[in-house]
């Protein structure tokens, strides 16, 4: 099953550290990124911009409305995303539970919808 | 495996099996069908055939056999009539797989004990997949009683005092997560699992505090989920019988249910340790406790886990015939390496009240004053109570009578006021005699 690692931490945390601290942590997330890729276990993985750089869109009567800011003002950010394949959701937590952020922030695990391609097959999904 | 007597009729011998043997048959279902729902169905429907068909036709030799075979195949009736060929043909090469025995026990690693009825033992999976933490904990409750204890939706609805409709959206909601979210159906590897059983044994004790705790309200179904608790954590004890802890839940379970019919007074409310008659404790629960208790600290020496110290404490208690009689620097012991092993300041409470019985209240007191000073237990009536307890027992009661009132300020608990409102009488009562 494919499975999204969504991780979230306070920007400020981050904006708070001293510059060693915040190295160690990278230097743990380069190790990371190593073993679950080198594992094939991910697929896809990003650090994003900080908040401060969204743009949230929304179209409204044929209208483009494009705001500052993230979606929704929360205490913890979305920071970045690991795309990985494993067996189930015990695999998934234990990778989630290797990535830095869990110390200081939380990670979402949530499965990908997977819409079967097989023709007739999709009546029976949902 | 349930054994039948012949003179039984088949409407009792269906009911009872039910009971023992229906979370069997779900469990080793949902293994080959990996479909909750339908599996419950299908256990249900062979149900059904037996209370129609056993009263005249005679009862199986086998009947959990019969039931779990019945079962395969009215759900490979049920799924021959569904559209998706691609899972269907998976879960009737499972079901198929059911009657040969020989199934994936070539890739399963932790294949259940076959038993005398030739069918694998598949509960534990199904109960660690139950208790599973990303479940909620109410839907862990809910799906652990539905599943393994086969009690209807409505049945767990009435015990936890919540709408049936709450309870059937608990159970949809965790069905549907364990099959979207991905919740393997295993007993968990060596590294998960002590993690994972105290999750499990979370839940049972859960069960059975529910029972527990309600004596006092009496028509309610609660003292049944007691006996629920006690006979799932049998199971597990069956299938882990070298577990520890799960050991001293059992026992802790049996010791308190030992009391079960002393601890309510003729007037239906709960009478408080120190003043049950000890002569209606159950002596066999006792007795099967206090050896499970010794068995689970003999094989967890030298750390014993929680359950089995708590279980500990409860055979002291069990085995003085007289509350007087109580052995306190056993049980002051005991929360001793408890508070090692589980900290809290209720244990850190339960360990002085006992070294004030065994050392005298002045050595009770002047910890139950430290513990005080942290303020963790400023709103908890026990420690109130506890320190107007032994003030008393100092004669220092115009200090003993603020603190039940202190107490009596926080109880909610009708019988436990009832309590402290008397002794805090006498305590005023002997104020005015020593003035």
């Amino acid at each position: 099953m494919r499975y999204l690692l969504l991780i979230y931490d306070n920007e400020q945390t981050w904006a708070n550290m001293s510059q060693e601290e915040s190295q160690a942590i990278m230097g743990d997330y380069f190790g990371y990124s190593e073993e679950v890729f080198g594992a094939g276990v991910a697929k896809a993985g990003d650090a994003l911009q900080p908040t401060s750089s969204a743009t949230t869109v929304r179209v409204r009567d044929g209208q483009t409305l494009a705001t500052d800011g993230p979606f929704a003002e929360t205490k913890e950010q979305l920071g970045g995303y690991y795309l990985i394949d494993v067996p189930d959701l015990d695999e998934a937590i234990k990778w989630a539970a290797k990535i830095p952020s869990s110390r200081i922030g939380s990670i979402e695990v949530r499965p990908v919808l997977d819409f079967p391609d097989a023709p007739g097959a999709g009546e029976s999904a949902g | 495996m349930l054994r039948i007597d012949p003179t039984q009729d088949a409407r009792g011998v269906v009911e009872r099996l039910f009971r023992e043997e229906s979370g069997r048959a779900v469990a080793t279902l949902i293994r080959a069908l990996r479909d909750f729902d339908l599996a419950e169905e299908a256990v249900q429907e062979a149900f059904a055939v037996a209370l129609a068909t056993w009263p005249s036709r005679g009862v199986p030799n086998n009947p959990a056999a019969w039931i779990t075979t019945t079962a395969r195949n009215r759900a490979i009736d049920r799924l021959r009539r569904q559209k998706n060929l691609e899972t269907k043909t998976e879960a009737l090469r499972q079901l198929a797989a059911l009657e040969t025995g020989e199934r994936e026990a070539a890739t399963d690693a932790d294949e259940g004990d076959a038993g005398d009825s030739g069918i694998p033992d598949d509960r534990l999976r199904l109960m660690f997949t139950c208790c599973h933490p990303a479940l909620a904990p109410d839907a862990r409750v809910a799906l652990t009683l539905r599943t393994l204890g086969g009690l209807t939706t409505r049945e767990i609805a009435r015990a936890f005092l919540v709408p049936e409709p709450t309870v059937a959206q608990r159970l949809v909601r965790a069905k549907r997560k364990i099959r979207d979210a991905g919740i393997p159906y295993r007993v968990p590897p060596a590294d998960l699992l002590p993690e994972r059983l105290s999750g499990v044994l979370a839940v049972l004790y859960l069960v059975f505090n529910e029972g527990y705790v309600a004596t006092d309200a009496p028509g309610l179904i609660r003292p049944e989920l007691c006996d629920e608790a006690i006979r799932l954590t049998r199971v597990l004890v069956l299938l882990m019988p070298d577990e520890s802890e799960a050991l001293g839940l059992l026992a802790l379970m049996l010791l308190h249910h030992a009391r079960r019919e002393a601890r309510v007074g003729g007037d239906g409310r709960m009478v408080l340790l120190e003043e049950q008659d000890r002569t209606r404790w159950d002596r066999r629960s006792i007795h099967e406790g206090v050896g499970l208790v010794r068995r689970a600290l003999r094989i967890s020496a030298p750390d014993p886990g929680p359950y089995a110290l708590q279980a500990a404490i409860a055979a002291v208690h069990s085995e003085a015939e007289a509350a007087d009689q109580t052995d306190w620097p056993q049980i002051a012991a005991l929360y001793g390496v408890l508070a090692r092993v589980q900290p809290s300041p209720v244990v850190e409470l339960n360990r002085s009240v006992a070294i004030a019985m065994a050392d005298g209240p002045a050595v009770g007191l002047a910890r139950i004053d430290r513990l005080a000073e942290t303020g963790d237990l400023d709103g908890y009536h026990l420690l109130h109570s506890a320190r107007a307890d032994l003030l008393r027992r100092l004669d220092r009661h115009a200090e003993s009578i603020a603190a039940y009132r202190s107490a009596l300020d926080l109880v909610t608990n009708p019988v436990e006021r009832a309590y402290l409102e008397r002794r805090l009488a006498e305590a005023v009562a002997k104020s005015g005699l020593d003035s």
